[in-house]
């Protein structure tokens, strides 16, 4: 059963000589428990179609459906606890006057927990920071140890789908390795489903059934994880993603 | 033949609630025309060594060093007037955030004109030309509509691209890039890269490239510092990185994904204590 059905979304900003169709014509799906993956150009839409689903993209078109909630304008309460989001820069989605006590402690709070002082400690255990970084504030991070605090803030309310932005792409490749084995013993353990924006294939292929191929707002290719490691794509632009993927290559930035 | 940039026992301090915390300990390299490689995992103080060069350390944080020199002139010793002739002049540096380091409520044409007319004085008209011919350059697809837009309306790439194009605008001797395509796609990635390759083999400027992506240094850059702990723990020519011998090296190279080889959990690196006590390798040549 598909758990996130997205048909026929546009999403626009701006009207007249302005307008941008940041998205046009989206169509996927993602069955429950399952971790769907959305590549492509930079400047796509993937973000847009993230935060469309969060409702913090006022104009848009077409059906979005996340469980039980068939989503219009307005959202019920319910929604914004089992729905959540990791946004793709840690610096400016964490207040940069809130301690990350202060971050964890209110997001704890908002949603009725009680024992919040050992979710605080298990929450920052989960995501690799000790309890020293309990009483640290954003500018006395680095980008890493960040996006781990915007990581236990999206798990603390215990959603059942977390939308992630390129989750990773500030994080070291150990803490890499370590946030994406947590992603996905969380995801088992609590039977999560993920929608998963990165431009890393590698790492999309690590975690995704089946992956969005964007370019220029438009799905250009969904492909499951299988044709991907094959290299075996339908779509001229995935091909020169897959193409790239593996380093600098001079020969490849003159042919394009 | 002096270097570009030479720095020795590089220190940068920060007094903490639980005493001082040292974030860079006893860096030392130099920097060529040549494209220079500065990964390690996150914390390790890869941005702290770039920001200290510039002197962009808020107090009550300290930089310290033996030495700091751009062209045989010190950089500690400078007043903060003189430190603004070298930022953005000399010495250009692409953050970490671009969102964080662009003004939110300018335009993305005011801002790059600003920078652009601010070190060569010409008028508007030219400005405006020099600014559309740097976002394209980064591949934005529609560099007139950016222009006309403020930082909030730009994707996360297009954020990355128009910090590199600002930064590029005055065309530095040196360029600090502190994970300047991390938000980029590998497509634009390349073109991105490509003209900042050519900078560098046409102009000679000199690159520190901060990055995590091991695989995208070791194909790009000329040498590595590898950094734990504010240390550096080996210094590699970038295509032997994968014959690198440091086991923390090993680890992080270990611990990344393959597309053609599926596993079903990623190696997690392993630390050990002597790592972080062993005397930092130097980087000078
Ligand atoms: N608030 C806004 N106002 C106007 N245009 C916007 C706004 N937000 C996004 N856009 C535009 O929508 C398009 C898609 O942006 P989006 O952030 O979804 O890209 P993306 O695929 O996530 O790219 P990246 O990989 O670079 O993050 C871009 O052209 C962007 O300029
Ligand atoms: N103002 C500060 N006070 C205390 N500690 C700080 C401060 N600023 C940075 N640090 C610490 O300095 C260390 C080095 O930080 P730096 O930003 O250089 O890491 P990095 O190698 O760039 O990491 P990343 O890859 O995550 O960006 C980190 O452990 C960080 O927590
Ligand atoms: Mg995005
Ligand atoms: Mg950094």
């Amino acid at each position: 059963m598909s758990h996130i059905h997205i048909e026929n979304l546009n999403v626009w900003f701006g009207d007249g000589a302005d307008r941008v169709d940041a998205v046009k014509n989206a169509t996927f799906d993602v069955p429950s428990g399952a971790s769907f993956g959305l590549v492509g150009e930079s400047g796509s839409g993937k973000s847009t179609i993230l935060r469309a689903m969060m409702g913090l993209a006022p104009t848009w078109s077409g059906t979005i459906q996340v469980g039980d909630f068939k989503l219009g304008k307005k959202r019920p309460k319910e929604f914004y606890k089992d729905v959540q989001m990791v946004f793709q820069d840690p610096y400016a989605s964490l207040h940069p006057r809130h301690s990350v006590d202060q971050v964890l402690g209110e997001t704890l709070s908002l949603h009725g927990f009680k024992d919040i002082d050992n979710r605080i400690m298990k929450l920052l255990d989960d995501v690799g920071l000790g309890p020293a970084f309990r009483f640290r504030y954003p500018h006395q991070l680095s980008g890493g140890q960040r996006q781990r605090v915007a990581i236990a803030r999206a798990l603390a309310p215990e959603p059942s789908v977390i939308l992630l932005d390129e989750p990773t792409s500030a994080l070291d490749v150990s803490v890499q390795a370590e946030v994406l084995n947590l992603l996905s013993d969380l995801r088992e353990e609590h039977k999560l489903t993920y929608l998963m924006v990165s431009h890393n294939l590698a790492v999309v292929a690590h975690m995704c059934d089946a992956t969005a191929v964007m370019q220029n707002g438009e799905i250009v290719e969904v492909m499951t994880v299988e044709d991907m490691r094959a290299m075996n794509p339908k779509h001229p632009y995935t091909k020169h993603l897959l193409d790239s993927s593996f380093g600098y290559n001079p020969n490849a930035a003159q042919s394009a | 033949m002096t270097p570009l940039l030479d720095v020795k026992n590089l220190r940068v301090t920060f007094p903490t609630r639980q005493g001082e915390f040292e974030a860079v300990r006893g860096v030392s390299f130099t920097l060529g025309k040549e494209r220079l490689g500065i990964v390690g995992e996150s914390g390790s103080g890869k941005s702290m060594t770039g920001r200290a060069i510039l002197r962009l350390i808020r107090p009550p944080g300290r930089v310290e060093a033996d030495k700091m020199e751009l062209h045989g002139r010190d950089l500690l010793s400078m007043s903060e007037k003189e430190m603004q002739g070298v930022r953005g002049q000399k010495i250009s540096m692409v953050m970490q955030d671009p969102k964080f380091s662009l003004n939110p409520v300018m335009t993305i044409a005011d801002q790059i004109m600003e920078i652009y007319r601010f070190h060569t004085g010409a008028g508007k008209k030219a400005a405006w030309a020099k600014a559309i011919e740097m976002l394209e350059a980064v591949s934005i697809r529609d560099p007139e509509r950016v222009m006309r837009s403020y930082p909030h309306e730009m994707s996360g790439g297009m954020g990355q691209r128009i910090m590199i194009a600002m930064m590029l605008v005055t065309e530095p001797e040196i360029l600090i890039a502190d994970e300047p395509t991390s938000a980029l796609d590998v497509s634009v990635q390349t073109q991105v890269l490509s003209i900042i390759d050519r900078l560098v083999r046409e102009r000679g400027m000199g690159l520190i490239f901060i990055s995590h992506d091991l695989k995208l240094v070791s194909s790009f850059c000329d040498r590595v510092l590898i950094m734990y702990a504010g240390r550096v723990v080996e210094v590699c020519e970038a295509d032997k990185l994968d014959q690198a011998t440091h086991p923390y090296t090993r680890g992080l190279l270990g611990s990344l994904p393959d597309i053609r080889e599926p596993k079903d959990r990623l190696e997690v690196l392993k630390r050990d204590e002597t790592w972080r006590i062993a005397e930092s390798v130097s980087g000078r040549t």
